[in-house]
């Protein structure tokens, strides 16, 4: 990473708006390139592939099914569409190109080794229904990542079919339901925090529980009282997630999980901040019966603008027998085999609650966490949680004079730094500081979460990012945190050097053009 | 370690600017009992990016991969060849290690890929709208289940037999939890779907008729007549597309009256991978879409003017209407549906349509070869890209020994219906522009002798 | 015709057995601009306190409740294109839907503009 501004860069160098140049007659601006839809690109008849031409026409019985024309798509050569892609690309901001603190989402680098390993024929271009023998090394490398995921959280089993962060929840939810319906009884509630991500009270609702809302203490942590109150025969189980989303560790888990257990319900932890403590803490210790692990974050799979993620789903000993189909499992003799419908019998796996999703999971994901797991070993990946705290905390004590950080003074954060809004001048909001940042060249914060902290802003460094890195985004933090208790204006509109400004989220809502309506 | 820049002296300098002493007094917080004190068991230290690469790359060379065998497998996830340009341009960092488009002002890349592709995939599919996509096809299909659900206010969906049997296990799985009634019909070996069957299974208390098209023995449903039926009861049409090259030669499903359209997109842009990441498509009608999972990008204009792109529609998801959501989906499968997009922006929809009948007519000189076999009959009269075959023997053992000579001959249907012994017989037979002349001499030829040793 | 307000922050014109029902302009303001609006179906049942409307923003949703029992008669159809009326016109021709009053229907937990005007000017 380059010293803060060595090229001596300011603002005031740079035509902005106001000022008197020519507009250029193309739209663009030098590197700032505008890019048309691929629709309004399209030229008749064109196209990027060059295909044989067959021989033998449609057999006699398709005539009454075939289509009444192509349908109304654009095809364009290989550089147009080169040009295309590549175009647009430039309009993102990436972990590529700088810090990406998204608080809770955990956007750290992703190693070129993942993709490299992931794209290997042996692994790629191989069929999910391919006779189980011819496909011996895939399983292999399923039933090592699941090695290794189990013994990261100290926990039973892994369920490796959930495609997603919240489909794995899904799968942990199912198992807690499946399991309290194999004693017999019927449990209505499921307590989640009023800190907890939006997913978990969707995915409480999904799997039929009626979901109860627990306090946050003052020091942002799940009110253990409040919940030890809740307890009761009808409770199938909690959700924590931990580090919670104040970045902060739940002293009290174990205490939590010891209580919901003895009144016969389960502990479910969202995994998402695994990453903090991989390497550190085992879940599993702390009584947690089920937990996903979002290998886009803590084994930083490429979030890839919004998936594809991977959700596998680690179990205690009492959920282990519910989990879903299929799963590899490991022989006495080291063996490694495949368990779907036809062998939940002869497996003694026949309380598995199903399936969730064709074939047998997100192989590419998991290919690319393997290989970061090897590659960090058991120091790198404890290194990794603890570069991740001490980069975060480096943030917090380095702007708590300047921004509200109300947990601040209790004692240190985990991976991610809370602030809030109540610094700024009246008028001013988290939001400007974000768009703010923009400006500045960074990816903003996680804003307005969690929702127990007004104006939230919630930044997750990530060990990724080095000192000088850090220094420069504080920097900049602490520039707008001044600039918006001083009640500059320019803050309201940013950003101001983006390819658009702010945008009409209103009309997009309003009247929603979802498809492109041209010929 | 070569993905950590923090060196020893920063992290000296820092812990002292944050006040601790060690590292663990940032740990504080983890009671002492839980915090480890030596590395997890069994795993080795850090490695070097030559020795990890050498030890995957000696798990993958365990594999026979679909390239390197004649190759026959469909079910769902099928063998196309993918331009040079589409895994080029999804490694490209500002779309790899992007995040989903919350900041649209330097996301409009992500933005422009996503209402491309939903413009795509709803004019591929015949429908008015479309979303920007799912985890895969069997979920798309479940959530499709359970929109239609919320649109007719109705409980029970009918399956029809010839729905992938992983799908119908997922919607399953799903059902026993929320309630819903699944009405799943067996598959029957059979020139013709049963379309008859699933128009007689259609009540008033039915939300959906599902019917994969083509569907998992490679027949084709008359979608247009399920429909009618279907709508004549207040029940809705979802069609499940498992393969979209099949649609550069059949009609779309939306046009023949398909109110929901989902399928599986692995097709076009995305390999085989095992099984996954794939992409799940959904497109509907415009009427429905406050009843739509999934993520949705939606054109607006910038604070000048200029034309932009939002994810909106936002109240439908789970971080704000909670446990009011329509789905608890928060992800879409982002990178895939750019590598679909690409394939499809190079094809064109007369690209699509070329690639279809060049599919089409693999299918058909495989199909012919086969049935010279003795005792192999083609069960298909009308198929696109797939086809079934009965053997005269278990298609399962057959595969297995087919496998063992290195042909990659098909999927036995005995490994999707265990159970269901009629169908062991069964072997779906899928071919398409990769497939050579050569390969179907290689499949025909090894296949004959297996039979004839009594496989 | 007599108006009356509830904690929830809807408006009810009663008048006879008939009524009519809005958000307040405190709501409308609160919630900023409001992109969609679902309406109840007509002849649907409803009882006080149910849930029967949505009001949506771009980030938010809020459920709107049935102020007294009743049955829906109407709901605004002008909404389904100009949403933003709740916004111009919150407690006039941005109405959410209409009702017949239950038997018995107890207006008794509602307030008047008076008592509205004071509770809002705690919150």
């Amino acid at each position: 990473m380059n010293a803060p501004n060595a090229s001596g860069w300011k603002p005031e160098m740079v035509a902005d708006e106001g000022d008197v140049l020519p507009a250029t007659v193309s739209g663009d601006k030098g590197l700032q390139l505008e890019e048309p839809l691929i629709f309004e690109l399209n030229r008749a008849g064109q196209t990027g592939v060059d295909i044989d031409a067959p021989t033998r026409g449609p057999v006699a019985g398709l005539a009454k099914f075939l289509r009444k024309a192509p349908a109304a798509l654009p095809g364009l050569t290989e550089p147009e569409v080169v040009r295309h892609y590549t175009r647009l690309s430039r309009q993102n901001y990436a972990i590529d190109l700088g810090p990406f603190p998204l608080g809770s989402c955990t956007m750290k680098h992703n190693p070129r080794l993942n993709e490299k390993v992931a794209r290997m024929p042996g692994f790629a271009d191989v069929h999910p229904l391919q006779p189980k023998h011819t496909v011996a090394g895939a399983f292999e490398a399923i039933a090592e990542l699941s090695d290794w995921l189990i013994g990261l959280t100290g926990m039973a089993a892994v369920a490796l079919s959930p495609k997603a962060g919240a489909h794995g929840e899904l799968c942990g939810l199912l198992c807690i339901r499946a399991a309290i319906e194999a004693k017999g009884e019927t449990r209505h509630i499921v307590l989640v925090p009023e800190s907890a991500h939006g997913t978990n009270p969707a995915t409480a609702a999904f799997a039929g529980f009626r979901v109860e809302s627990i306090p946050a203490t003052q020091d942002g942590r799940v009110d253990m009282d409040a919940l030890i109150a809740r307890l009761s025969p009808d409770v199938a189980g909690v959700m924590i997630t931990n580090p919670n989303t104040c970045g902060l560790f739940e002293r009290d888990l174990k205490k939590i999980s010891d209580a919901v257990h003895a009144v016969g319900g389960y502990v479910y932890c969202d995994g998402a901040n695994f990453n903090a403590i991989v390497g550190k803490v085992r879940p599993g210790d702390l009584g947690v019966d089920a937990m996903h692990i979002n290998l886009h974050k803590t084994f930083s799979t490429p979030h890839g603008g919004g998936g594809p993620g991977s959700g596998p789903v680690v179990l205690s000993e009492a959920l282990a027998p519910f989990a879903p189909l299929p799963f590899v499992q490991r022989e006495a003799d080291g063996s490694v085999h495949l368990v779907e419908e036809e062998e939940i019998a002869s497996t003694g796996h026949a309380q598995s609650f199903g399936r969730m999703a064709a074939f047998h999971g997100q192989m590419g994901m998991f290919t690319r966490a393997l290989t970061y797991i090897l590659s960090h070993g058991n120091d790198g990946l404890r290194q990794v949680s603890e570069d991740a705290v001490l980069n975060a905390n480096y943030i917090l004590r380095a702007l708590e004079d300047v921004l509200e950080a109300p947990f601040a003074k209790a004692g240190p954060c985990m991976h991610e730094a809370l602030f809030s809004d109540a610094n700024l001048a009246d008028g001013f909001s988290t939001l400007d500081i974000a768009k703010g940042l923009i400006d500045e060249g960074f990816h903003p914060m996680t804003v307005y979460f969690p929702l127990v902290v007004h104006g939230a802003m919630l930044i997750e460094p990530t060990e990724t990012e080095s000192r000088a890195g850090l220094d420069r985004f504080i920097a900049s933090m602490r520039s707008l945190a001044e600039r918006a208790r001083a009640g500059d204006e320019h803050l309201k509109t940013a950003p101001h050097y983006t390819p658009r400004r702010r945008l009409d989220e209103t009309l997009a809502a309003r009247k929603p053009v979802l498809v492109w309506k041209g010929a | 370690m070569r993905y950590l820049p923090l060196t020893p002296a920063d992290r000296t300098a820092m812990l002292a600017a944050v006040g601790a002493g060690t590292i663990d007094d940032l740990f504080a917080d983890v009671p002492a009992d839980a915090l480890l004190s030596g590395p997890v068991e069994g795993l080795a230290p850090h490695a070097s990016e030559m020795a990890v690469e050498r030890h995957m790359a000696r798990l993958a060379a365990k594999n026979l991969s679909a390239g390197a065998a004649p190759f026959f497998l469909g079910a769902g996830a099928y063998k196309h060849h993918i331009p040079a340009s589409v895994d080029h341009l999804i490694q490209r960092g500002e779309f790899l290690t992007a995040y989903t488009p919350y900041q649209p002002e330097i996301a409009q890349g992500t933005l422009q890929v996503l209402f491309e592709f939903q413009t795509q995939v709803a004019r591929l599919f015949g429908t008015e709208v479309a979303n920007a996509s799912m985890y895969d096809g069997s979920t798309a299909c479940w959530e499709a289940i359970a929109m239609a659900g919320r649109v007719t206010r109705r409980k029970k969906a009918v399956l029809s037999g010839g729905l992938h049997p992983h799908y119908v296990g997922t919607a399953q799985t799903m059902a026993k939890f929320t309630g819903d009634v699944i009405e799943a019909r067996a598959p029957v070996l059979s020139a013709s779907a049963d379309d008859a069957e699933i128009i007689a299974a259609i009540d008033d208390a039915t939300s959906a008729v599902v019917v994969q098209y083509p569907d998992i023995l490679g027949r084709i449903p008359d979608l247009a007549a399920i429909a009618e039926a279907a709508h004549a009861k207040g029940a809705l049409l979802v069609a499940v597309v498992t393969e979209p090259v099949a649609l550069g030669l059949v009609e779309a499903p939306g046009h023949l009256g398909a109110d929901i359209v989902v399928g599986e997109g692995q097709s076009l842009g995305v390999g085989l991978n095992f099984g996954g990441p794939y992409l799940g498509l959904f497109g509907a009608r415009e009427k429905f879409l406050r009843q739509m999972p999934g993520r949705l990008c939606g054109e607006t204009v910038d604070a000048e003017g200029k034309r932009g792109f939002v994810l909106t529609l936002s109240t439908r998801e789970q971080h704000i209407r909670r446990e009011k959501a329509t789905s608890n989906i928060c992800t879409n499968a982002g990178l895939c549906a750019l590598a679909f997009s690409i394939h499809m922006s190079l094809l064109g929809g007369e690209g699509l349509s070329q690639l279809a009948a060049l599919n089409h007519d693999r299918a058909r000189a495989t199909a012919e070869r086969l049935a010279q076999i003795p005792g192999v009959t083609v069960l298909n009269d009308v198929f696109v890209n797939e086809f079934t075959v009965v053997l005269p023997a278990d298609a399962r053992a057959a595969v297995r020994a087919l496998a063992d000579k290195g042909v990659l001959g098909g999927v036995a249907l005995g490994r999707l219906y265990p159970q269901d012994k009629a169908l062991h017989a069964g072997l779906l037979v899928t071919a398409t522009e990769c497939t050579t002349d050569d390969d179907i001499e290689t499949l025909a030829a090894t296949l004959a002798d297996v039979l004839k040793k009594g496989a | 015709m007599t108006r009356y307000f509830t904690k929830e922050h809807e408006w009810i014109d009663v008048d006879g057995n008939d009524a009519t029902v809005g958000i307040t302009d405190f709501a409308q303001n609160s919630l900023g601009d409001i992109t969609f609006v679902e309406l109840p179906e007509s002849g649907r049942a409803v009882t006080a306190g149910e849930a029967v409307a949505v009001v949506e923003s771009v980030k938010a949703a809020s459920d709107v409740y049935a102020p007294v029992a009743g049955t829906i008669t109407e709901g605004n159809t002008a909404l389904d294109g100009e949403p933003e009326l709740v916004n111009t016109a919150a407690e006039t021709d941005g109405w959410l839907f209409k009702l017949t009053l239950a038997d018995g229907a107890d207006l008794s937990d509602l307030m008047d503009e008076a008592a509205y005007k004071a509770y809002i000017a705690e919150l």
